[in-house]
């Protein structure tokens, strides 16, 4: 591993101690680049512990960095540093900091769209312009967002902490939210090559970390669930030019079967305690999509027809008319699709068009293909929709 | 510790509500308030006779000249407040909660500026 992937492996990791070090997120931030900066000029391989080693060499790094500022409240923060006595943590990050920042990032004191940038930020280490490009958002608001989220971290004293349980449910329902968001951003990048593995890896890590914490929230659960589920895929999702493949053309032999497993296992596990949230319904419809040799359509539909009660979004409407077309034909999914609005979306009209094909209706079509190109971000997505477009011969 | 204040905003023209209304909202107001001081949270709390009692004073270049009313434009005018030390925003935010129950109307929590040094 060279230093690139020791910076996105432990990042986020080596942050999150560092805050509980320090009390300052910026202070924090600060110093684990310091160690960065200084492993890049000393190591000439990997330490035994590259994680440990930036740990350390960053809380020296921001004790000779408050040692230059004469404030009160660095004076206060250095004595903290110095006095604190050599915990274990020491050894490796302790895993539990990560969670108590991944909750601080998401408090519901701050705003959605800050609680999403702040954590892509902190807990993944995603630079400013690529949560911009994520976002399809101006670099300099993504950075005045992060600037705002840190400032009213500090200011109003939104702590470092996991709740406590009788506030979890109103605290859990983003940290999911950001999880799955990151999850989706590396699966399918916005713009650029399609999947970024890192930042997979990354969410499910942090999905593993939370349900180890709460073995007893089902939606935690069917969000891991889900999140391997798709991961077990990924294999199968690129051909062998780098183009994407669709579901139902995939190679199945690719899929990777102990996640498929350990994903089957937890979808079963939560679906017992009989709370079905969209998380778990989701979880379970990708249960359906990896289990035998194809897919059974009428369960994916009855079980979108109690995700779109639970959550009735116009994504989950999209993808409802999918497994529409697959049981009651093309014609019902158009009309399931009327109404549904999803401004900039570009897969809403490539299904459109894809439906159109399958309807005969060819000029139609070309149009919805031509709309669906032009939103599309992904070099992937986009010759893949140029190469349906172009089949067409209209 | 820090200090927050949670402010209990009126909207001016909202017809005040019945006596024995009014005096439900006092005895939770007051019930609240009793658990925050028993809780050692308590720095100072009060209710504020209505906007329309406001004067602005500006004292500038030597002059001063007062204005009747209050300084902001707005319909939503400042009608309570509690100033409470906790330890941080989630303590603050749960007296909020329950602030907000007794006072049966929205709170808004904001920290004081730190101490200067």
């Amino acid at each position: 591993m060279d230093l690139d992937g020791v910076y996105r492996a432990e990042y986020g990791r080596c942050v999150a101690t560092l805050v509980r070090l320090l009390g300052d997120i910026n202070l924090a931030e600060e110093a684990v680049q310091d160690a960065f900066a200084v492993a890049l000029e000393k190591w000439d391989s990997l330490p035994p512990n590259p994680g440990a080693w930036i740990v350390t060499t960053a809380r020296n790094r921001a004790i000779d960095r408050l040692r230059r500022e004469s404030t009160r409240e660095a004076r206060h923060a250095q004595a903290l540093l110095l006095h604190q006595p050599d915990e274990p943590e020491e050894v490796g990050p302790v895993r539990d900091d990560q969670l108590r920042l991944i909750f601080t990032c998401c408090h519901p004191a701050l705003s959605p769209d800050a609680r999403t940038a702040l954590t892509l930020r902190l807990l993944a280490g995603l630079e400013v312009p690529e949560i911009a490009r994520a976002y399809l958002v101006p670099e300099p608001t993504i950075a005045q967002r992060i600037v705002r989220a840190k400032k009213k971290i500090r200011d109003a004293g939104i702590p470092y902490r996991v709740p406590a349980a009788e506030e979890l449910p109103d605290r859990l329902a983003p940290v999911l939210t950001v999880l799955y968001l990151m999850f989706n951003e590396g699966y399918a990048a916005t713009a650029g090559p399609l999947i970024r593995t890192d930042l997979c890896a990354e969410a499910i890590r942090l999905a593993r970390e939370l349900a180890a914490l709460m073995p007893d929230e089902p939606e935690v659960l069917g969000l891991l669930a889900l999140l391997l589920l798709t991961e077990a895929r990924r294999p199968a999702r690129l051909g062998r030019d780098g183009e994407l493949v669709l579901l139902p053309a995939q190679d199945r032999s690719l899929w990777n079967r102990a996640l498929i497993a350990e994903g089957h296992a937890l979808v079963r596990r939560c679906l017992r305690r009989n709370r079905p949230g969209p998380y778990q319904i989701q979880a379970a419809i990708n249960a359906v999509h990896t289990d035998g040799d194809a897919t059974d359509w009428s369960q994916v539909l009855v079980l979108y027809d109690q995700l779109q009660v639970v959550l009735p979004t116009p994504i989950v409407a999209l993808n409802r008319a999918v497994a529409v077309a697959e049981v009651h034909g093309p014609a019902l999914a158009l009309a399931a699709l009327e109404g549904v609005d999803l401004p900039g979306y570009h897969l809403l009209p490539a299904t459109r068009a894809d439906f159109l094909v399958r309807l005969g209706r060819d000029a139609e079509a070309a149009a919805a293909y031509d709309e669906a190109i032009a939103l599309a971000g992904n070099e992937t997505e986009r010759a893949f929709l140029t190469a349906r477009r172009a089949a067409l011969g209209t | 510790m820090k200090q927050y204040l949670l402010a209990v905003h009126m909207v001016e023209g909202t017809p005040m509500p019945e006596p024995d209304v009014m005096q439900k909202m006092y005895d939770q107001v007051d019930r609240i308030n009793q658990e925050i001081k028993a809780a050692g949270a308590w720095v100072f709390a009060g209710g504020l006779k209505p906007a329309d009692t406001a004067t602005v004073v500006r004292s500038e270049g030597g002059s001063t000249t007062m204005t009747d009313g209050p300084f902001a434009e707005t319909k939503e005018q400042l009608g309570g407040f509690w100033v409470l030390q906790c330890a941080d925003l989630d303590e603050a935010l749960a007296w909020a909660a329950r602030c907000s129950a007794a006072c049966e109307g929205p709170v808004e929590v904001r920290p004081f500026e730190d101490e200067p040094a």
